[in-house]
C-alpha cells in the first residue's frame, strides 16, 4: 500500500515469479506496517476482527448444533442459563433461547449472516459509488452535475431511513413473504444504495486531480480508450481513501443491517443475523433471561468497535499529513 | 443573493417532487391493497366496493394527480391497518416525536458542549480520556443496544424508570405533552439519552476540535495579552466563536434526530411517528410509509434551505463563492 502514490507499477513478467517474497518483505518494511506495530490498540482490534471472521467462516464446525435445523432443536433444552451459572448445562456454553437453540451456535451463524450482508453491502456500495464517481469525475459537465446533485440530495437523508424505505418498497413489490435468501439480497441492495455517496464523492475528487496529471495525458495520447484509462490507470491511484471508507462503511453496514433486523425489517427468525437475535432476545429481558440478548449484543458491539478502531487507524496511517 | 435563494428554493421544490414521485410509485408497486384490508372470504362485490371507496379503480395519471393535490394539503389517504386518515394518525403522534427529538437535542447540546470544552482545555486528564472512551462507544454501539442496556439497568434491575410509553400526558389543544407530569418526565429520560447520545458525541468532537483551533488564533493570544482572566478568554471569546458551527450542525442534525427516533421509539415503544412508520414497513402499510417519507423529506429540505440561506446572510464570504461544496 505504501506505493499508492506511484502512478502505475511496471512489473516485467520475468520478475513476477520472485515478487511473492518481495511483496511480503516490502509489506513488512512499509510505513503502514510500522504504524500498525506501534499501536497496540490497533493490533488487538485487528486480532479481534480476524477472530470474528474466523468464527463466522468455521461456524458450522464450531457450533454444537445447527440453529437453522428445527430437527436439532429440542424444547426440553429451552431457556437454559449460561454454563457458569447454577442452572447451566453442558454443552450450552452461553445458554439457550426459548426454542432450545444454543445461544453460542446462534451467534456464530448470526455473525456469518451479519458479516455476509455487511461485506456484500460494502462491495455493492463501493462498486456503485466508485463507478459513478469515476464517470462523474472523468466525464464532467452535465453528467457530473446530475450525479453529484443526486448524491447531495441523498446525503441529507440518513442511511437508515433510505434502507428502511428500500426495504419497505421491496416488501411491497415482492409481497410480504420473501424467503430468507431474497431478504438477504434486499438488505444488501438497501445498504448499497444508502452508502454509495461517500465513495462517489471521494473518487470524483481524486479523479479530478488525477486526470490533469501527465500519465493520463500520456495514456490519452497513445490512444487508450477512456474506460481503460479510468479503470486501469486512474482508479488504482484513488484506492487509499477508498480503503478507509470501505473499512468504516463495513462497521456502518453491519450496524444498519442489525438495526433493520432489530426493527423487524431485516433477516427473518428462521435465518437470524445478530440484529434478529437481539430482537428475539429483547422479548425475554423482563423474564430475567438476559443471556439471550446480552451475548449477541456483546458480539455485535465488539465486532463494530474493533472494525471502527481499524478504520480509524487506517485513516491516520494513510494520511500523508499525519506521518 | 436573491438569485441564490431562488435557486435553492427551486432545488428544494425539485427534491420534494422527486420524493413525491417515489412515494407515489410505492403505491403502484404495492400489488393490490384491497387484499390487505379485506379477509380471504370477502365476496367480490364487497371487494369492489372497498376498491371504489379508496379510489383505486381510477386510471394511474388521475390517481397520481390526486395524490399530489392531496399531499399538498396534508391529506395522505387512509391507513390500510388502522382504517383511519393517515394525517390524523401522524398528527396524533407528532407531538411525541417532536418532544423526544427536542429533549434529545437539548441533552446532546448541553452535555456535548460541556464535555467538548473540558476535553479541549484539559487535554490529558483522566476525565478527558473517559469522555473520549464514551464518544467512541457512542459511535460504535448501535442505538438499540444502548436502549436495551439502559432498560435492563434502570427498569429491569433497579426499577427506577419506566421501560416503555410516554407516561401520563397532558393535552393542550391538539398537542399532547409529557413535560408536565412526573411520570411523563420520567418516561422521557431514557429515550432522550438513547436518542441524543450519538449527537452528543458528534457535538463533543466538534466543540473540542473547534476550541483547539480557536485557542491557537491571534485574537485569543491578544485577549490573554490584554490581561483578561482565563475564564473570560475561554468562555467569552473562544467558546463563543465555536458556537456558530456547533449550532449549525445541531440544526442540520435535527432532521436526523427525527429519523433516528425510529429506532429509539421502537426500543421504548414510544408512541411517535417513527414507531408508526416501522409498523407500517412491517405491515406494508403504504399510505403511512409514503406520508412519513414526505413529511420527513419536507423537514429535511426546509432545514437545509433555511441553513443555506442563513449562512449566506451570516457569512458574507459565501456570497461570492455561491456553489458551496456542501
Amino acid at each position: 500500500m505504501s506505493d499508492a502514490v506511484v502512478p502505475h507499477r511496471i512489473e516485467p513478467s520475468a520478475q513476477t515469479s520472485r515478487s511473492g517474497r518481495n511483496w511480503l518483505k516490502r509489506a513488512l518494511d512499509s510505513d503502514i506496517f510500522y504504524s500498525f506495530r506501534r499501536s497496540r490498540m490497533t493490533m488487538v482490534a485487528a486480532a479481534v476482527t480476524i477472530l470474528f471472521f474466523l468464527l463466522a467462516i468455521f461456524a458450522s464446525q464450531l457450533a454444537v448444533q445447527n440453529p437453522f435445523d428445527p430437527a436439532q432443536l429440542q424444547l426440553m433444552n429451552s431457556r437454559i442459563s449460561p454454563l457458569w451459572t447454577a442452572d447451566g448445562q453442558s454443552p450450552f456454553l452461553l445458554g439457550t433461547d426459548e426454542q432450545g437453540r444454543d445461544v453460542f451456535s446462534a451467534i456464530l451463524y448470526g455473525l456469518r449472516i451479519s458479516l455476509v450482508v455487511g461485506v456484500l453491502g460494502v462491495i455493492f456500495a463501493g462498486a456503485l459509488g466508485i463507478t459513478l464517481g469515476l464517470i462523474a469525475g472523468y466525464v464532467g459537465g452535465a453528467v457530473d452535475g446530475l450525479i453529484m446533485r443526486i448524491a447531495d440530495v441523498q446525503l441529507t437523508f440518513p442511511a437508515i431511513l433510505i434502507a428502511l424505505i428500500v426495504n419497505g418498497v421491496a416488501k411491497s413489490v415482492f409481497g410480504n413473504r420473501l424467503d430468507a435468501m431474497s431478504t438477504l439480497a434486499v438488505l444488501v441492495v438497501a445498504i448499497g444504495l444508502s452508502f454509495w455517496v461517500q465513495y462517489a464523492r471521494t473518487v470524483r475528487g481524486s479523479v479530478m486531480v488525477e486526470k490533469n496529471k501527465d500519465y493520463v495525458a500520456a495514456a490519452q495520447l497513445i490512444g487508450l480508450p477512456a474506460p481503460k484509462i479510468i479503470f486501469r490507470h486512474v482508479l488504482p491511484n484513488t484506492m487509499g481513501p477508498i480503503l478507509v471508507i470501505a473499512t468504516i462503511n463495513l462497521a456502518l453496514a453491519i450496524i444498519t443491517e442489525a438495526t433493520l433486523s432489530f426493527l423487524g425489517a431485516g433477516m427473518p427468525d428462521t435465518m437470524p443475523s445478530l440484529g434478529t437475535l437481539i430482537r428475539i432476545g429483547n422479548n425475554y429481558l423482563f423474564a430475567g433471561e438476559w443471556w439471550i440478548v446480552a451475548f449477541p449484543g456483546i458480539a455485535l458491539a465488539g465486532l463494530i468497535l474493533s472494525i471502527n478502531l481499524l478504520g480509524d487507524w487506517l485513516r491516520d496511517a494513510l494520511n500523508p499529513k499525519l506521518r | 443573493m436573491l438569485a441564490f435563494t431562488l435557486r435553492r428554493a427551486i432545488q428544494a421544490i425539485g427534491v420534494m417532487i422527486a420524493v413525491g414521485v417515489i412515494a407515489f410509485s410505492m403505491f403502484r408497486f404495492a400489488g393490490d391493497p384491497v387484499n390487505q384490508i379485506v379477509s380471504l372470504d370477502t365476496p367480490a362485490a364487497e371487494r369492489e366496493a372497498v376498491r371504489k371507496s379508496l379510489g383505486l379503480d381510477d386510471p394511474v395519471p388521475v390517481q397520481f394527480a390526486r395524490y399530489f393535490a392531496n399531499a399538498a394539503q396534508f391529506k395522505f389517504g387512509v391507513s390500510y391497518q388502522f382504517r383511519q386518515p393517515v394525517s390524523t394518525l401522524l398528527m396524533e403522534r407528532m407531538p411525541a416525536t417532536l418532544e423526544l427529538a427536542a429533549c434529545a437535542t437539548v441533552f446532546a447540546m448541553v452535555l456535548g458542549i460541556l464535555m467538548g470544552v473540558y476535553s479541549a482545555l484539559r487535554r490529558d486528564t483522566f476525565l478527558t480520556k473517559i469522555f473520549q472512551a464514551v464518544s467512541l462507544i457512542g459511535i460504535s454501539l448501535p442505538t438499540f443496544l444502548i436502549g436495551i442496556l439502559m432498560i435492563y439497568l434502570f427498569s429491569v434491575t433497579l426499577g427506577w424508570l419506566p421501560s416503555f410509553g410516554r407516561g401520563d400526558v397532558v393535552r393542550i389543544g391538539w398537542w399532547t405533552t409529557g413535560l408536565l407530569t412526573l411520570s411523563g418526565l420520567k418516561a422521557l429520560i431514557m429515550p432522550s439519552i438513547t436518542l441524543g447520545l450519538f449527537q452528543m458525541t458528534l457535538i463533543m468532537r466538534l466543540v473540542r476540535a473547534e476550541m483547539l483551533e480557536v485557542l491557537r488564533t491571534d485574537y485569543i493570544r491578544f485577549a490573554r495579552a490584554r490581561g483578561l482572566t482565563t475564564r473570560a478568554v475561554h468562555f467569552g471569546h473562544a467558546l463563543k466563536n465555536t458556537l456558530v458551527p456547533v449550532i449549525t450542525v445541531a440544526g442540520l442534525q435535527f432532521g436526523s434526530v427525527i429519523a433516528f427516533a425510529i429506532i429509539t421509539e421502537t426500543v421504548f415503544q414510544w408512541p411517535g411517528m417513527g414507531l408508526l412508520f416501522v409498523q407500517a414497513v412491517q405491515n406494508v402499510d403504504i399510505p403511512i410509509m409514503a406520508a412519513y417519507l414526505l413529511m420527513v423529506s419536507l423537514i429535511f429540505v426546509t432545514i437545509n434551505l433555511v441553513v443555506d440561506i442563513l449562512y449566506t446572510i451570516v457569512d458574507p464570504r459565501l456570497r461570492s463563492t455561491i456553489s458551496r461544496p456542501a
